[in-house]
């Protein structure tokens, strides 16, 4: 390996959003290399092979966050990308059998005329709010307190885009930001399954129960992400999501990106505060003039660079970030396709969410504060082998679930767990899918201490840490230090622990290649 | 007929206060109160023989300085006793107390915890920055940030400035501290799980939500930002119970030419042409005002005093939609002498204090969740007070009252309607708890009221029990409480306006709610505009 070039841009870590960030860095002119410890590339949007022929979605499987100037500015489909189904029906899976789809604004299946009104009513309202915010997740979040017109404009934007819903959606958008998702649908719905299911995406990958405060806000947070997607709405990717990963590759590698797999960083090499090489587990040391980390903050600044180099303040602020995962990943490899009650093909075809009501969820989540799993929780199914039959032998197929509630610090420990855990989730989707068992030919389950082990994440959270009022855009991944710079100068943050957050989105690596082409580290290090 | 000025519907502390601002600035006042006494929860009541309980609210500090001052208060027999400190008891006989004293309470945290003794001061250095970031915008008209009014924008630009003000750090603290849970705030400051839970109490008191829910910081906010004789986050009893703030705002009231008709219950509020023109009383009787200020919550204001048809649908959405969920229950015990606590010295001052004994953030946290499957907490979280022991004038002497503030108590539970067989096994419930730390408490019971939402809602009046008018939730306080556009204490019916905790800056006896409505009403009034 060429050991002994010199790179503008060090990259570090190869998922979504490190590939994103050195495509963007390369594209803009700089040297640019990517490493990545795994020998595939990907990270948490990455394939695994779970049995001979079966290949299914290792964490995320569904793409509808993608930013579209992401997709847009590397040239995503001239790379590759195809989309093997695109606007997926969100299933509410119902106790009694007669299911409910929702598919936009429209809803199939026995419902109040009220309720149908009802939903279209909030989702336009919802969306409009969500509209409004979008644009703030593809940029800088603003410094509090600075004398930058850049920051002060920022602001003044965010508040122009709140007046702009006029006076009665800002007053509405202002009260109900702050309140917790299960009030708002128990104030506007009645029918239990629809606000079963959209509880459920309001709370899916947070630390929150659908009566925690907050709530409301992400989802109108993931609801902004889709906003970008527009008419493609939940999507998946031609050969799972391993086709995104191979899209952003290609389009890194063609704007003269190196990329090396297989390759772990031991060490960020600091040197009277400033970031100046990165060393490699192999011992090899890559001098360069900035430094990005896709890792998550926690592993970024504990790890790779030290406490020895951190003012207490800081440190104080990184250990503060509340990053435990709670969503698990069970993958089945089935011989067969899945029988679930009442569902068609078609329907099989969508997002199943099995969280039959409010209360569900909140029980789910009400064990995980006590250090146990949920016994019953509520789970997000795909089956990706329905839209590209690629990925399993003829006739099989692939199931894969994100279950809610799992939490990383389980009090017993995952390991002793982990099968317990696997059976609890079966029995779960069992009772909507009698006889799923007998057609297992594999199965994975990765618990959040796996996912923590398997893709280098500090506590198994896809986001990176918790999307909270607390923990987002001003304020992530800590307070002053939202603008992808850290307090190692040439050292610069690029994943989900940054704004706008986790979900394949590719924004947080975006932002931070701006932002580091905004800096002389970008500047002259072309 | 007799046209008042104003009627107040309502003689609780806020409507008190209201009136008797109004009072003072000239105008004919007339204070229609339901119960035979006055003082809704702010009342001295003798439910036993000799002994006086605060059977509602039981402590003040909240109570406005301003107001007192404004109103003359000592005048008229109100004087407020601060107390020392408090304590929480474990299982295993030890505790932790709070002392005035800085020292001693900085040791007895490091008996716990070194590492939290040292945290302390950052912990109370921070809190501080919060109250004092609040306090100017308590007695202020919460400004709407919809509006272009220069009111609203001088308002608005206030706010502004004042965050401005806290620094880059203040202002990062300060967006993080309003969202955040009380668990996740303690966590920054301390390790010691004993230590964490003593401070953890306030945070969830007289709410539906647990420390673990974002939003419970700003809750121990709001029982910190008051203050006895200058010294912010203290808190005393009044003389005579609570009845005393009651009974001196009347004082003020009278003096002032004001009049309050006891067991004159209001049946609704009289509407002609879009504008008040009076009340009419449960036995027809019809009093005839220019303004009406209704003490009542926001849901019996506007569902139960007004008719749907003189206001607009979306009030009435936003009235039946408000969150004020019952979450408390209460006890109030005359006793024989004075009980003991198992591993606390008999003398030790934080007795005189407030008495916890729920060890753990997740005890906190599973009394919430019984409360959340509608059943009373099965280890509550009380506050527990001895306010004989500052005043005597409370019991007979050597006797003493215990008043027990019960958190989570359901207004319905799962199991079906409340009975006085549920009741009293509530009641049951706290005490056989209580008896494992004070193993004489229950032979020294002479008499005791059980209070659960129920009691508290037929007897005071408040919407489902709920003690504050109103869940303190960020979705509605300040310029959303009571609803958005409806926070400056006026509503869409000329001359109709609230005064109660329902509206900002919200519930505690802080009077702050009636003194805001009183500024606006005589500025409405003076302007001749609504009237």
């Amino acid at each position: 390996m060429t050991g002994d070039r010199r790179y503008g841009a060090i990259v570090i870590g190869g998922g979504h959003n490190g590939l994103v960030c050195g495509a963007f860095l390369a594209k803009a002119g700089l040297s640019v290399l990517i490493v990545e410890a795994a020998d595939t590339l990907g990270g948490a949007a990455r394939n695994a092979e779970i049995a001979e022929g079966y290949v299914a979605p290792a964490c995320a499987h569904i793409l509808h966050l993608l930013h579209p100037q992401v997709r847009a500015r590397l040239k995503l489909r001239r790379h590759g990308l195809r989309l093997a189904a695109r606007r997926l029906p969100t299933v509410a899976l119902d106790a009694q059998g007669d299911h409910l789809t929702i598919r936009g604004r429209h809803l199939e299946g026995v419902i109040s005329d009220d309720d149908v009104r009802a939903w279209r009513r909030l989702r336009r309202r919802l969306l409009r709010m969500a509209g409004a915010l979008h644009p703030f997740l593809g940029r800088v979040p603003p410094r509090l307190g600075s004398d930058s017109w850049r920051d002060r404009l920022m602001l003044i934007r965010l508040a122009l885009a709140v007046r702009r819903l006029g006076k009665r959606e800002m007053r509405e958008f202002l009260r109900i930001v702050n309140m917790n998702v299960a009030d708002l649908l128990d104030d506007e719905l009645s029918d239990a399954r629809l606000k079963g299911a959209l509880a459920f995406d309001a709370v899916l990958g947070t630390n929150f129960g659908p009566r925690s405060p907050g709530s409301v806000l992400t989802w109108l947070y993931r609801l902004a992400g889709e906003v970008g997607s527009g008419r493609t709405g939940l999507a998946i990717p031609q050969g799972g999501m391993a086709g995104l990963t191979e899209a952003l590759a290609a389009s890194a590698r063609s704007f003269g990106a190196d990329i090396w797999t297989g390759t772990a960083v031991k060490r960020i090499v600091v040197e009277g505060d400033r970031a100046v090489a990165v060393e490699l587990e192999s011992g090899n040391v890559l001098r360069t003039r900035a430094v990005l980390s896709s890792a998550d903050p926690r592993a970024t600044f504990l790890n790779l660079v030290g406490p020895e180099h951190l003012d207490t303040g800081f440190l104080r602020g990184v250990r503060g970030i509340r990053s435990n995962g709670l969503a698990a990943k069970l993958n089945l490899a089935l011989d067969g396709l899945p029988e679930f009650t009442g569902l068609d093909r078609a329907a099989l075809a969508g997002r199943i969410v099995i969280a039959p009501d409010i209360a569900h969820v909140e029980r789910a989540f009400d064990q995980t504060k006590y250090g146990a799993y949920a016994a019953e929780p509520a789970i997000e199914i795909t089956i990706p082998t329905l839209h590209d039959a690629s990925l399993a032998p003829a006739g099989g197929h692939v199931l894969s679930a994100v279950v809610q509630y799992a939490p990383y610090g389980l009090a017993a420990g995952w390991e002793a767990h982990r099968d317990a855990f696997a059976d609890r989730v079966m029995e779960s989707i069992e009772r909507y899918a009698p006889g799923l068992a007998r057609r297992i030919v594999g199965r994975q389950v990765l618990t959040p201490a796996d996912i923590e082990r398997e893709f280098r994440i500090t506590g198994g959270h896809w986001h990176h840490g918790d999307l909270a009022a607390d923990q987002i855009f001003m304020l992530r991944p800590v307070p002053g230090w939202a603008q992808y710079e850290t307090p190692i100068s040439g050292l610069f943050l690029c994943g989900a622990g940054a704004h706008p957050g986790g979900g394949v989105t590719g924004a947080a690596g975006m932002n931070a290649a701006r932002r580091v082409l905004s800096t002389r580290h970008g500047k002259d290090a072309g | 007929m007799k046209t008042h000025d104003v009627i107040v519907i309502g003689a609780g502390h806020n409507g008190l206060t209201a009136a008797a601002y109004l009072a003072r600035a000239g105008l004919d006042v007339l204070v229609l109160e339901r119960n035979p006494y006055i003082g809704g929860a702010a009342v001295s009541r003798e439910l036993y023989p000799g002994f006086t309980y605060s059977n509602c609210s039981y402590v003040s500090s909240l109570m406005r300085p301003e107001i007192m001052r404004d109103l003359d208060l000592p005048r008229y027999g109100l004087q407020i006793t601060p107390f020392r400190g408090g304590l929480t008891m474990t299982r295993d006989g030890d505790y932790i107390a709070s002392y005035r004293d800085r020292d001693m309470h900085r040791r007895e945290i490091a008996r716990h915890s070194p590492r939290d003794a040292e945290s302390y001061d950052r912990y109370s250095a921070a809190v501080m920055r919060q109250c004092r970031f609040i306090r100017p915008m308590l007695l202020e008209t919460p400004p709407d940030p919809t509006s272009l009014l220069p009111r609203d924008l001088r308002g608005l630009w206030r706010i502004g400035r004042a965050f401005r003000d806290l620094g880059p750090a203040g202002m990062y603290e300060t967006i993080r501290f309003w969202t955040m849970s009380m668990a996740d705030f303690l966590d920054q400051y301390f390790e010691n799980d004993l230590v964490k839970a003593h401070f953890t109490g306030s945070s969830i008191i007289g709410t539906g939500l647990g420390p673990r829910s974002p939003g419970s910081a700003y809750v121990m906010l709001h029982h910190h930002m008051g203050e006895v004789d200058g010294t912010i986050g203290a808190w005393g009893y009044a003389r005579g119970g609570m009845g005393a703030i009651s009974r001196s705002l009347a004082g003020a009231l009278e003096a002032a030419g004001g009049a309050i008709r006891t067991d004159a219950p209001v049946a609704r509020v009289i509407v002609r042409k879009r504008r008040v023109a009076g009340v009419a009383l449960e036995d027809g009787e019809e009093i005839s005002a220019r303004a009406v200020v209704s003490g009542m919550d926001f849901r019996r204001t506007v569902l139960q005093a007004m008719e749907p048809g003189d206001l607009p649908a979306g009030l009435v959405k936003a009235a039946r939609n408000f969150k004020i969920r019952g979450s408390s229950g209460k006890l109030n015990i005359a006793l024989d002498g004075m009980p003991t606590f198992r591993g606390v010295p008999a003398d030790c001052p934080a007795l005189a204090g407030d008495l916890h004994v729920t060890e753990t953030i997740e005890e906190f946290e599973r009394a919430y969740d019984d409360w959340k499957n509608g059943r009373w907490s099965r280890r509550p979280y009380v506050d527990l007070m001895i306010p004989s022991l500052t005043d005597p004038t409370m019991t007979p002497p050597g006797k003493h009252y215990m008043s027990i503030f019960v958190q989570y108590v359901p207004p319905e539970l799962a199991d079906g309607p409340w009975t006085s067989e549920k009741r009293d096994a509530f009641g049951r419930t706290v005490i056989d708890m209580l008896s494992e730390y004070s193993p004489d408490l229950k032979d020294l019971i002479l008499h005791m009221e059980v209070r659960t939402p129920r009691e508290l809602e037929e007897e005071v009046g408040l919407t489902e029990g709920n003690i504050f008018q109103g869940e303190l939730t960020l979705d509605q306080l300040m310029f959303n409480r009571p609803a958005p556009g409806y926070a400056q204490y006026r509503l869409p019916v000329r001359g109709m306006y609230m005064c109660g905790s329902s509206t900002h800056p919200g519930g505690g006896v802080m009077g702050a709610p009636g003194a805001n409505a009183a500024r606006e009403i005589i500025a409405d009034l003076r302007a001749g505009k609504r009237a």
